[in-house]
């Protein structure tokens, strides 16, 4: 893990703005501009997604992100590449340390299968994404761009046996991670709902953005 | 259909019959619509194949495998025997009835041209069907004649090919095994099956990893309340329940 702080200054961002768990973002940023995502209570989950915002049938590919930098875990220095093997974004600061991108996202559908069929009607990180792109046609996203994310903030360690496990967050109040966009991105953001399991310790709280030209 | 004339599925007690047999080349594609209640065997007939392989659901091609959905509802990082291979409708498109192989990753994407290119350009001119294909390519052609392009492609499995990691989760492509390992599916839905035979992403081989997989084609026995992957978990008994509600009326 490497820990690294960023010297930007909230007061100084372009905007700011803090998302509730349940509830999404999402925007543009720019090639060269800086985004972080504040986890200010701890232990809470961000599911990102990212975009080419020229072309949103590049995006976010969490295979090719891991692949070519050889290691499951993101941090800083981690290239967020797309599905054409392209860089989108580069961490540039991480105060948490590991960020999970092999756990994908809690659906209505997934959380039938992970706790109770019951469970169908309890809100979740893809309904979030859905009501984004169905507010936000402006962007030209369809379900069918909706693919794996990254878990900013959440634990998901490999075994070396090739078991996958669910700890608690590594994460604390005010941990933030700092992405630079490399080409024009959509980011589209879930603060994660779930409240069936330990990733963010059974209360979703809220997490702040802020962005820098 | 006919019945088989292999012997071998008798081993197996969830496979009624095989009844087509065939070998796929290395650097090929293929795809094909599977009903439910069939059986799909690969056989690694070198040790060295690599089989990519993404699923969708023919009746709502937006419904597709998903990767980390299979993974995380099982804590698993790798696929084999008794594992389900979700959608990510938290449906069930294929158990992994047998296994002698394993360990195969479902977490490294495809090979695409720059990864090849270590080996040569593709060049069917100069090369014919001996040429250097890659995986993503071989995807978007497969994909492009249900309609489906780029922003459908999800998380592919790579059959006989084990990435392991370790304690710091540095992933590493374990060298090839025996040959003649199997890795059998039953499907659990209709399901239309993309695949390739070109190389892992990881590979690193001197020359272009071009290996082919006999696939054989049969139908399963009705699947027993003691099936070892419906009991593998309560999750996968709930995944099977979805399945139940999804085909309720059939």
């Amino acid at each position: 893990m490497s820990i690294i702080a960023s010297d930007l200054l909230v007061e100084n961002a372009r905007h700011t703005q803090n998302v509730k768990a349940g509830d999404y973002y999402i925007g543009v940023i720019k090639a060269g501009q800086t985004f972080r995502i504040v986890d200010l209570e701890g232990n809470q989950a961000a599911d990102t997604l990212f975009f080419n915002a020229k072309e949103p049938s590049e995006r976010y590919s969490a295979m090719d992100t891991i692949r070519e930098q050889g290691n499951v875990y993101l941090t800083s220095g981690s290239e967020l590449r797309s599905n054409l093997n392209n860089v989108l974004l580069q961490i540039v600061a991480d105060t948490c340390g590991r960020h999970d991108t092999l756990g994908g996202a809690c659906a209505t559908e997934s959380n039938t299968v992970r706790y109770d069929l019951e469970k169908r009607c309890m809100h979740a990180c893809r309904d979030s994404w859905m009501l984004a792109i169905a507010e936000h046609p402006e962007y030209g996203l369809h379900k069918r761009d909706i693919s794996h994310n990254i878990n900013f903030f959440m634990n998901v360690p490999v075994t070396p046996d090739g078991g996958l496990t669910f700890e608690d967050g590594i994460s604390a109040p005010g941990k933030y991670v700092e992405f630079t966009a490399v080409m024009d991105v959509i980011v589209l953001i879930s603060n994660c709902p779930q409240l069936n399991n330990p990733c963010n310790g059974y209360n979703p709280t809220p997490v702040q953005i802020a962005l820098w030209d | 259909m006919p019945n088989s004339t292999e012997a071998s599925h008798r081993n197996h007690p969830s496979i009624r019959s095989l009844d087509y047999s065939t070998e796929i080349p290395g650097a090929s594609h293929w795809s094909l619509r599977m009903r439910k209640g069939t059986v799909m065997r690969l056989t690694d007939t070198t040790g060295s194949a690599n089989v990519g392989m993404l699923f969708y659901n023919p009746e709502n091609l937006l419904e597709r495998y998903n990767a980390p959905d299979s993974l995380k509802c099982q804590h698993s990082f790798k696929l084999t025997q008794g594992h389900c291979l979700y959608s990510d409708m938290g449906r069930i498109f294929a158990s992994i009835i047998g296994d002698t192989h394993g360990w195969h990753d479902t977490v490294c994407g495809n090979s695409h041209a720059s990864h090849v290119n270590r080996w040569g350009i593709r060049d069917y001119q100069g090369d014919r069907n001996e040429w250097l294909q890659n995986g993503h390519d071989a995807f978007l052609i497969e994909l492009a004649k249900y309609g489906l392009g780029q922003a459908d492609l999800a998380a592919n499995i790579n059959w006989f090919s084990q990435v392991q990691t370790d304690e710091a989760g540095t992933m590493l492509l374990a060298p090839s095994k025996e040959a003649e390992t199997q890795v059998t599916l039953r499907f659990e839905m209709d399901t239309l099956v993309i695949l390739h035979t070109c190389p892992h992403p990881m590979n690193q081989a001197e020359n272009y990893p071009r290996h082919s997989v006999k696939i054989e084609l049969g139908e399963a026995e009705t699947m027993s309340d003691d099936d070892a992957c419906l009991t593998a978990c309560d999750e996968n008994r709930r995944g099977f329940h979805n399945n139940a509600l999804y085909h309720l009326g059939r």
